[in-house]
């Protein structure tokens, strides 16, 4: 079965949206994809039919509300494969989840310890082991890259080692679209005993995400980089560790007995979970991955490689266009910079023509420096966009050139 | 070469009617804004926007305020120039007076001053307005 690209876009309302005149086209899906009709709907619904607070049920529309939310939990645990339902903890978004694992941790660490990440991290997944190092006294290891963006894989092998307890990483890089080998690196990180967690905000939205075959201990996503909305995320972690894991934050929810001397807390999942969840935004981000699994993922997947490899080709086609990040398994991400050109400068060029990319350091300062660029422009691809569309973003691009030259 | 008056960009500008001539009037305008010495770029006088950063020095002479200002990106460049029109030399009370919002809407380019734009522009004002409201 293939795509019907046609089908598949109309039921996305944003777009048909013309910008100054001309259709929109959104090559921004990184930083967030848009909304299908389905989640709109569901979000729609819950606030027009259900909308009361969940588990504190002395009337119908709550217990209403707490279903519907509590099924959206059992959603996402299918959709990632997870053992269990409690293992899948709601949190604002992916960096809220690698908070709550990197705050955990900086209680457990100690001098000596290691805690490793890699030259490609966004900084969701850098400053919060960075400051839980600087807390606890650990070492903070960084595991380097090629110049083509790939992970070095003999460097990683050496950098762990016994004293390694905890290895964090992205599946997909949001500035380079680097598919690391998340399994094989796993693997190499249990094989010493450290904990694995994978920053999957960027790998969630192009299918097939297995945290039993991965292997890792935690996997974290956001609901809006998958067709859901804002604020509302996912850490999912093994039951042994969760069950155990030191609070984030404290409050309702959370607890099971309350003096005022102190507290103990509730079990998982709320343990973890303090104050009145994202009630809407769990409802509709398993609209979103119920609208997504609904999808033929051979078919989704055969067209992102179609759109990553005419976007590649064209771009390689391009005189005085350079690609930043040239790894042999890429997904959804063109990150390159036009010589001599700034990369706002072609931002602003192509906005004017209705093309929404994003131009900066993508939360990736220490990245740029080490890629010895200020920054970069990046077209990002997803599920809904055409070929036509890259195209346009190449004869844009051409404006753009000739403008600034 | 000698910057055009802020009069005069509002003529030249409305002058244009497609987005193209817009554009490259505001990258010529950029690539003709005096570039700064590289010591003077220093960390302090920097602005670091998102997208693109901007550095400004600027000195009390006599009555007027004098400013020198460059970004990374050409097209800030030019709307820098557009800003320098505007506030160059002028004196502490003109600088406040001054409309700029007003002057970026007859421009038809608040866009590119809202303050959701991290181009550093924004902070680029309110540092200029700051340094003339404390001479004033
Ligand atoms: C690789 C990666 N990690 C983490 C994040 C943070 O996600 P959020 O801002 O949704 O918490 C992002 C978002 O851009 C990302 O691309």
């Amino acid at each position: 079965m293939s795509l019907d690209l046609a089908a598949l876009r109309a039921q996305f309302p944003i777009l048909s949206r013309q910008i100054d005149g001309k259709p929109l086209v959104y090559l921004d899906n990184a930083a967030t994809t848009q909304k299908p009709q389905a989640v709109i709907d569901a979000l729609v619904s819950f606030y027009t039919e259900c909308n009361a607070n969940v588990h504190r049920g002395a009337h119908a529309l709550a217990d209403e509300a707490t279903r519907r939310y509590e099924h959206a939990r059992d959603t996402v645990a299918n959709f990632i494969h997870a053992n269990d339902r409690q293992e899948v903890i709601w949190t604002s978004g992916t960096t809220e989840a690698i908070n709550i694992v990197a705050n955990g941790m900086a209680q457990q660490l100690k001098a000596g310890d290691q805690v490793l990440v890699t030259e490609m991290e966004h900084h969701a997944n850098l400053v919060t082991w960075q400051q839980a190092c600087l807390r606890s006294g650990a070492e903070l290891h960084i595991a380097p890259i090629y110049d083509n963006g790939e992970l070095d894989l003999n460097a990683f092998a050496t950098l762990v080692n016994e004293k390694t307890r905890f290895v964090s990483l992205p599946h997909v890089s949001n500035a380079l679209g680097t598919v690391n080998p998340i399994k094989e690196l796993t693997r190499m990180a249990k094989a010493v005993g450290a904990l694995v967690l994978i920053d999957g905000a960027q790998g969630i939205a192009h299918g097939q995400v297995d945290v039993q075959d991965i292997g890792c201990d935690f996997y974290a996503f956001s609901g809006h980089k998958l067709f859901g909305p804002t604020g509302i995320g996912v850490l999912w972690g093994r039951q042994a560790l969760l069950e155990n894991w030191p609070v984030w934050q404290t409050g309702g929810e959370m607890i099971a007995k309350v003096t005022y001397e102190c507290s103990t807390w509730g079990s998982l999942p709320n343990r973890l979970e303090a104050g009145t969840p994202n009630i809407a935004g769990a409802i509709g981000m398993a609209a979103a991955i119920n609208w997504f699994m609904q999808l033929d993922v051979n078919a989704v997947q055969a067209h992102e490689q179609a759109l990553i490899r005419s976007a590649t080709e064209q771009a390689e086609a391009f005189a005085g266009l350079t690609i930043i990040g040239n790894a042999s398994n890429k997904i959804g991400v063109l990150s390159f910079v036009l010589d001599g050109s700034h990369p706002a400068d072609v931002g602003f060029i192509l906005d004017r023509q209705g093309i929404a990319i994003r131009t900066g350091d993508h939360c990736a300062q220490p990245l740029m420096r080490r890629l010895g660029v200020p920054g970069t422009a990046r077209a990002s691809f997803s599920i809904y966009n055409s070929l036509d569309e890259v195209d346009a973003l190449f004869s844009a691009l051409k404006k753009a050139q000739s403008m600034l030259a | 070469m000698s910057l055009p008056s802020s009069e005069e960009i509002i003529d030249d500008l409305a002058f244009f009617d497609d987005w193209e001539q817009r554009y490259q009037y505001i990258i010529d305008l950029g690539k003709s804004l005096p570039a700064m010495q590289d010591e003077d770029k220093t960390e302090d006088r920097l602005v670091r926007g998102c997208q693109s950063s901007v550095w400004l020095k600027s000195q009390i002479q006599g009555e007027h305020l004098h400013f020198e200002v460059e970004s990374d990106a050409i097209i800030v460049n030019g709307l820098l120039a557009l800003v320098m029109a505007a506030y160059q030399d002028k004196t502490a009370k003109n600088i406040l007076a001054f409309d700029i919002d007003g002057y970026f809407q007859a421009l038809d380019l608040e866009r590119h001053i809202s303050p959701t734009r991290g181009n550093g522009l924004r902070a680029i004002v309110a540092k200029i307005r700051h340094l003339a409201e404390q001479q004033s």
